[in-house]
């Protein structure tokens, strides 16, 4: 863990919205903002750490029951203001991901966080589904559950691409003790398959990602970065709002036909196989 | 007294939770109606786990099974969880979201195609890691854009639960069938444990654990919507129960307003009591058949 978690995601937040203050009646964890970028408003929304929240185990910027519900109450508000519009008009939502994990706590799991998370993947895939545009930006860290409960159901992810950004299912320690390897052989391994790698750019040739993006220092991005990343935003916005509503552009770019040949053969195996069954 | 009345019940019952991935599946179709899809003879096993020196299994874990149920069409997927401990890789995700895509193709043209997700998973598999988390996100995708055109039912009858990424997937179901035998949960106690001490949640405390995680629990406090008896009758008849009911205009992972504000009435200074928990939210405003 190279620096603090969920300042860079703070940082581009207010980079991007002018806002840095939760909204009334939201927790602390967690930043909304209806702003523009382009011609256009968006609902902009990222989870931050909080050192005070009710919630022990979400303190350093782990996604839990209130950060769930909060951005699925967002995300139900847009759907809902915006259903009668055609697609064209659907508001855009970017989520600003810097997120460390889903919270590992006996409150959580008492009162059902798997629930909340997938009340939160709901109203993300609903969104996309409904035809609004949704854009993730990973800003630094996408763990698990916290990544799942917050972006992974976007039409587009984009992300920066320098060695503070980590996307994965596990973290290396607890990942090298359940699979019973050093952090070293974790890290070897992770070069040699693509899917196991704790570096982004290994993890773009898995072909989930939209596109890769350069700033020099993310933690303080100059305005000339702000609006280089703004312009990006807006193209993949453009892209998604031509695209498919569902999540099958992540199995068309010409690194998941290579990285994921074997799922893809799998699922046209499946479907050859499906109407004389 | 006959001699039946003496013999309890439990010695004729069939046990579901004895029955392997495949087993189970097959078990819920009416009889002679169903096919396995992509069997373990196409070999379509983990190109990543060979190269870790782990042993592949030709089904990748992951049995999908195509039938009728109750005289309406229906695919059942099933995860066994003895082979790498249900985890979900590459090629059992794809199997899993593609077999969920199908079902909602044929749904959207008029054959209304439900599914049953057969859950014995800890979640993503490490050796696979992104692959698995990408595959999680795409599986509950599928699930939703099946739901508004056919009923999706995770059956979870233990006794490995459903935990990670998966229990995801159970939450945005139309329908959650658990047994007393079943757990779900996000983290499992021993990953809690390892990551916020013993002193928030003691993985050896085996009570604590079926308070919380168990279908008992689940049910009773509204997250799950049948508690089943081990019995592979009694399971078949909920399953078809569900396979067969209308559908609804909401389910219960689009109530958020109601979850929001149950999560902001929660007294967090201490640990939270389960069973209080369960008569406060008590299993009256779920949707579903009871």
């Amino acid at each position: 863990m190279s620096e603090h978690i969920g300042l860079r995601g703070r940082v581009w937040f207010e980079a991007l919205t002018g806002n840095n203050q939760p909204m009334s009646g939201d927790p602390g964890t967690v930043l909304a903002s209806n702003s523009q970028i382009g011609d256009e408003i968006a609902l902009f929304l990222c989870v931050i750490p909080n050192p005070s929240s009710r919630f022990p185990c979400v303190r350093d910027g782990q996604v839990g029951l209130e950060e769930a519900f909060t951005l699925a109450h967002h995300l139900r508000r847009v759907i809902a203001e915006d259903h009668e519009k055609p697609r064209a008009q659907k508001r855009t939502v970017i989520a600003i991901v810097d997120v460390k994990s889903q919270a590992y706590g006996r409150r959580e799991e008492t009162a059902g966080i798997f629930f909340a998370a997938a009340a939160s993947s709901d109203a993300y895939a609903s969104a996309r589904m409904a035809g609004h545009p949704v854009i993730s930006l990973v800003a630094g860290q996408a763990f698990s559950g916290g990544f799942l409960t917050h972006g992974y159901q976007a039409n587009r992810i984009l992300s920066f691409d320098d060695s503070g950004i980590v996307i994965h299912a596990m973290h290396k320690e607890a990942a090298a003790r359940i699979t019973r390897r050093s952090v070293d052989e974790l890290e070897e391994l992770g070069h040699q398959i693509a899917p196991m790698s704790y570096d982004v750019h290994d993890y773009a040739r898995l072909g989930l990602l939209y596109k890769l993006l350069h700033v020099d220092d993310p933690q303080n991005p100059p305005a000339a970065d702000v609006e280089a990343i703004k312009h990006e935003l807006i193209g993949a916005i453009q892209d998604a709002r031509r695209g498919a509503t569902d999540l099958s552009s992540r199995l068309q770019s010409d690194a998941a036909k290579q990285t994921r040949k074997a799922g893809i053969a799998v699922r046209a195996a499946l479907e050859a196989q499906w109407q004389n069954a | 007294m006959s001699q039946t009345s003496i013999i309890p019940e439990f010695v004729s019952r069939k046990s579901f939770i004895e029955l392997d991935g495949r087993k189970r599946a097959q078990s819920l179709f009416d009889e002679g109606t169903w096919k396995e899809l992509v069997d373990p003879f196409e070999r379509r096993e983990s190109p990543w786990l060979p190269m870790q020196g782990i042993a592949p299994q030709f089904d990748d874990g992951c049995i999908v099974i195509k039938g009728r149920i109750g005289g309406m069409p229906a695919v059942a997927i099933a995860l066994e969880g003895a082979f790498q401990g249900g985890s979900i890789g590459e090629i059992s995700g794809a199997k899993m979201a593609a077999a969920l895509d199908l079902a909602t193709k044929d749904s959207v043209a008029g054959k209304r195609t439900a599914a049953i997700l057969l859950l014995e998973t800890g979640g993503v598999r490490l050796q696979e890691a992104n692959l698995g988390l990408a595959a999680v996100a795409e599986v509950i995708s599928s699930v939703l854009a099946l739901r508004p055109h056919a009923p999706v039912i995770t059956l979870i009858a233990g006794t490995v639960g459903c935990f990670g990424g998966m229990s995801l997937a159970a939450g945005v179901s139309s329908y959650v069938v658990m047994t007393r035998e079943a757990r779900l949960g996000l983290n499992g106690p021993e990953v809690i444990e390892q990551e916020s001490g013993i002193d928030e949640f003691d993985s050896s405390d085996r009570a604590l654990i079926w308070a919380i995680h168990g279908g008992e629990q689940r049910v009773g406090m509204g997250l799950a919507d049948a508690l089943v008896e081990d019995d592979v009758e009694k399971i078949k008849a909920t399953i078809r129960k569900y396979v067969q009911a209308d559908l609804l205009p909401e389910y219960r992972s689009q109530q958020v307003e109601l979850y929001r504000d149950r999560i902001a009435a929660l007294d967090t200074s201490a640990q939270i009591d389960p069973i209080s928990l369960r008569r406060e939210w008590n299993n009256t405003t779920t949707g579903g058949l009871r």
